[in-house]
């Protein structure tokens, strides 16, 4: 019954996602203002029902409700309550109705925190989120329906997918979700900007914030999900290049891009049909990203099971979404006005690199990721495009960006004296120079160019970053003057501090493990020790140890420094009863400046086993950096001025009519 | 002074809605190849080097030097795997013909569940090596079970197969590329 309730739910809420891409949109067109307010209530309708949707297929799994097919083919009886959880959204059934309900709630979020929009900008901001969920929502019911029944009812299920019984599991997809989605707004705002043909100032103060929280959930998605594959694939890395991953990225990276076009579109004026553009774009990739993972053209690790129906009308959605907003785009961003006049050396024109670079970055990504499938179809043969490659386009970007990164805050808008900006930062230049010298010490090098330049480029951009703080409390007099900034308006900019120290935080992490971690694959009899860097390895041996839905054999290592007991680590070997596939549990003595990891190979026989053993340093600070990087985001959209509710410009009649009809003041 | 141009060509904006359809064209004859068929950069290749324990003697190892002068093919397989067990009666057909040794790779597996397969449905397999972390599998590049690998005398992978091995895949490609090899080496 609860099954039923939850497929009737979803179907409701296809049809309140339809009436509001259709209903509010054409009362904004024929000054119908009865129409544009329904755009409130149905966002509120479909959040609603997709609620009682996702809450049915939950309730489905923590009963073990196997004649649901989706339920009988990711759970078990056995499995964690934690795990059904978070097996509502392990797969590809039960991960869309996730997205969709996410949408609806990003829409309600829209309904109730836009009482200074006029009614015209939130009808058509909803009436494009109202339409992509009106695509997802269908794509659900007709080839992928997570409520299906079956008609012979198994007895057990087949449970969740081991590596996925992991808490970054439970956590990965939401947080990544929720930034994908969130991306949307920007879109419908940049949507009825087009349609509107009006793009001012107010404009993208009101996209900011939401732009700013989009991506910040997909930072914290993809940074979770980084963490998630070090600890858990038992691989010890923490990026892959895998189409999946870059299937994330690349919104990231444009969304980035997107943050800083907002900033000079906000208080220039200038970039506005690029901001567009970008905006367009970010929410376009968070599109395609689900095509890559759901259609099966790519292999990847990650890919759900391949269908060729669901890749079909995938793609006739994107086509109908992307190829719809470019060619209005294409129509109506001529006439939005730009005019954006500054320096060489200014705030607008260091902003303009690096959304360059971040856009260059974003197409050489998809090019890598796409290019497998480019050559198969003009037959020029087939190539596999591997992590060499990405890395190499990554270190040709990243390092100007980083160098940007450090002249941006002390950049005016307009118009920047370059002598005063050179004399403002000559010291943090000093600085890091030596600090870059001083890191090709054999020692530090390790041989190679990229960590004199890494650690010049963390020091440029921390120094940078000081100096262009005390310059601004330079002329704040006493104490009080420097509370109020951190208080109010100074908010975004202190927000932009945090996130570019995550950036040099990332660099930091990713020069030094990259650089100075050592691994090996060793066999081991117990009582055996192995060196790694300063530190003594010693294999305790090997136990069997039982677990709720699982049977582990569990290593013993006790690790020296200096001859004291350092950390003991067990890492497990795990047969999971369901699926009866081994997996690997790898055991971590985590540390600010290393990391200590270890994972269990094989049995050899004899009690000896073949392992493998890790020295991580400084990995932590890749992901604390991802974590920098998303709360300065938060402080950023805690600015004052993103909170003033009321916006005080004469709105067009019929839409003060139309807020009337609503009535708001509740 | 840089000055964003008020009056830019219309056909400028048009640039990313042609990209896009571009793109999407790609995509589209992207859904209807082969999704089986994946590019394998190891084609023509010499073979990863590997060295592992055997199914029936953990005590003997097979390694990548040990199979040089033989022409033979590497099948990567696993007791969990239901398309194994579909590919299995190829596999012994294959065997039957004597036509080339067949080295069976068992991919992230038990060695009990391993040995009750065999004996269950029969063992084609010349050697039966162990690959209990899927390291080799990886070096290989196997993104699923099963596959097959045709290595030749000099170490050199000359074809992969992705996916169950057919009958038709016998006469259709297995043999050709059999005879080539032949060629090649006179």
């Amino acid at each position: 019954m609860i099954p039923e309730i939850g497929h009737f739910a979803l179907v409701l809420s296809m049809c309140l996602a339809i009436a509001q891409a259709i209903f509010p949109l054409i009362g904004t067109m024929n000054n119908t203002p009865s129409w544009a307010a329904l755009a409130r209530p149905l966002a509120w309708g479909q959040a609603l029902f997709l609620t009682i949707a996702l809450g049915a297929l939950t309730y489905a799994f923590l009963v073990n409700d196997f004649s649901v097919r989706y339920v009988a083919s990711n759970s078990n009886t056995l499995l964690p309550t934690v795990y059904k959880i978070s097996a509502v959204w392990g797969a590809h059934e039960g991960s869309l109705l996730l997205w969709a309900f996410f949408l609806g709630i990003w829409s309600a979020a829209i309904a109730v925190l836009s009482k200074g929009l006029t009614q015209e900008v939130v009808s058509r901001v909803l009436a494009v989120m109202g339409m992509v969920n009106a695509g997802f929502v269908s794509f659900m019911l007709f080839t992928s329906n997570p409520f299906e029944r079956l008609f012979q009812i198994p007895a057990e299920g087949r449970d969740l997918n081991p590596l996925l019984q992991d808490i970054g599991l439970a956590l990965h997809p939401p947080t990544l979700y929720l930034g994908y989605v969130g991306f949307s707004v920007a879109f419908g705002f940049a949507i009825a900007a087009l349609i509107g043909g009006r793009l001012d100032a107010s404009w993208a103060r009101w996209s900011r914030p939401w732009t700013t929280a989009a991506w910040v959930w997909l930072t914290l998605g993809i940074t979770i999900g980084s963490w998630w594959a070090y600890y858990e694939l038992g691989w010890g890395g923490w990026w892959f290049w895998d189409p999946v991953e870059n299937a994330s990225f690349m919104p990231w990276i444009a969304g980035t891009a997107l943050m800083h076009s907002l900033a000079v579109t906000e208080k220039r004026g200038a970039f506005r049909s690029w901001t567009l553009m970008l905006a367009i774009l970010a929410f376009s990739l968070c599109l395609l990203g689900t095509f890559l993972v759901r259609s099966g053209v790519l292999t990847s690790v990650h890919a759900f099971a391949a269908d060729p129906d669901r890749g079909i009308f995938i793609l006739i959605f994107l086509l109908i979404t992307i190829g719809g907003s470019l060619a209005l785009y294409a129509w109506r961003a001529p006439s939005i006005f730009s005019g954006g006049r500054f320096d060489l050396i200014s705030r607008e024109s260091f902003l303009l690199g690096n959304n360059l670079l971040l856009t260059v970055f974003t197409f050489l990504v998809l090019f890598g990721t796409l290019a497998p499938l480019i050559y198969d179809a003009l037959e020029w043969g087939k190539i596999s495009v591997g992590f060499p490659w990405f890395n190499k386009m990554f270190l040709m970007v990243t390092p100007f960006l980083a160098v940007l990164i450090g002249f941006g805050p002390l950049m005016r808008w307009k118009r920047t004296d370059p002598k005063k900006l050179v004399k403002k930062l000559r010291i943090a230049m000093i600085v890091s120079v030596v600090i870059g010298l001083i890191a090709f010490l054999p020692a530090i090098s390790t041989g190679s160019l990229l960590v004199p330049l890494g650690m010049f480029l963390v020091a440029w951009i921390i120094t940078s970053h000081i100096t262009a703080i005390i310059d601004r409390l330079k002329h704040k007099q006493g104490i009080s003057h420097i509370f109020a900034d951190l208080a109010g308006k100074g908010r975004s900019y202190y927000g932009m501090v945090v996130a570019h120290m995550g950036v040099a935080m990332f660099i930091l992490g990713a020069t030094m493990v990259s650089h100075h971690g050592v691994e090996k694959d060793l066999r081991m009899s117990p009582g055996e020790s192995a060196e790694i860097s300063a530190y003594r390895f010693k294999f305790e041996g090997v136990a069997h140890t039982p677990g709720p839905n699982y049977t582990a054999n569990q290593g013993e290592f006790t690790i020296y420094l200096d001859g004291e007991v350092e950390a003991v680590l067990k890492p497990q070997k795990r047969t999971y009863f369901a699926q009866g596939r081994p997996m690997t549990e790898a055991a971590i003595d985590w540390g600010l400046t290393r990391d200590l990891y270890v994972s269990l190979g094989e049995d050899l026989g004899g009690g000896d086993w073949s392992v493998r053993l890790y020295y991580k340093p400084f990995v932590r600070w890749i992901w604390l950096g991802g974590l920098a990087m998303a709360i300065g985001g938060i402080i950023c959209i805690s600015d004052r001025r993103y909170r003033s509710k009321k916006e005080k410009k004469p709105q067009q009649a019929y839409t003060e009519a139309a807020n009337t009809l609503v009535t708001e003041k509740s | 002074m840089i000055e964003e141009s008020k009056t830019p060509s219309r056909m400028r904006y048009l640039i990313p809605l042609f990209l896009f359809l571009i793109m999407a064209g790609f995509l589209l004859k992207g859904l209807f190849m082969d999704p089986r068929h994946i590019p394998s950069v190891l084609i023509n290749k010499p073979a990863p080097e590997f060295n592992l324990p055997t199914l029936y003697d953990p005590e003997k190892t097979v390694s990548k030097e040990s199979m040089k002068g033989k022409v033979w093919l590497l099948n990567v397989w696993a007791s969990w795997c239901g398309a194994c067990r579909a590919e299995h009666q190829v596999l012994n057909t294959i065997a039957g013909m004597k036509i080339v040794d067949i080295v069976g790779l068992d991919y992230k597996d038990e060695a009990v569940d391993g040995k009750r397969w065999l004996k269950q449905l029969g063992n084609p397999y010349t050697e039966v090596l162990v690959d209990k972390s899927g390291r080799t599998g990886i070096d290989f590049g196997v993104y699923g079970v099963p596959e097959s690998f045709l290595i030749d005398g000099e170490g050199v992978i000359r074809h992969k197969f992705t996916g169950p091995l057919y009958y038709p895949d016998i006469k259709g490609t297995l043999i050709p590329l059999l005879e080539k090899i032949k060629e090649g080496a006179k």
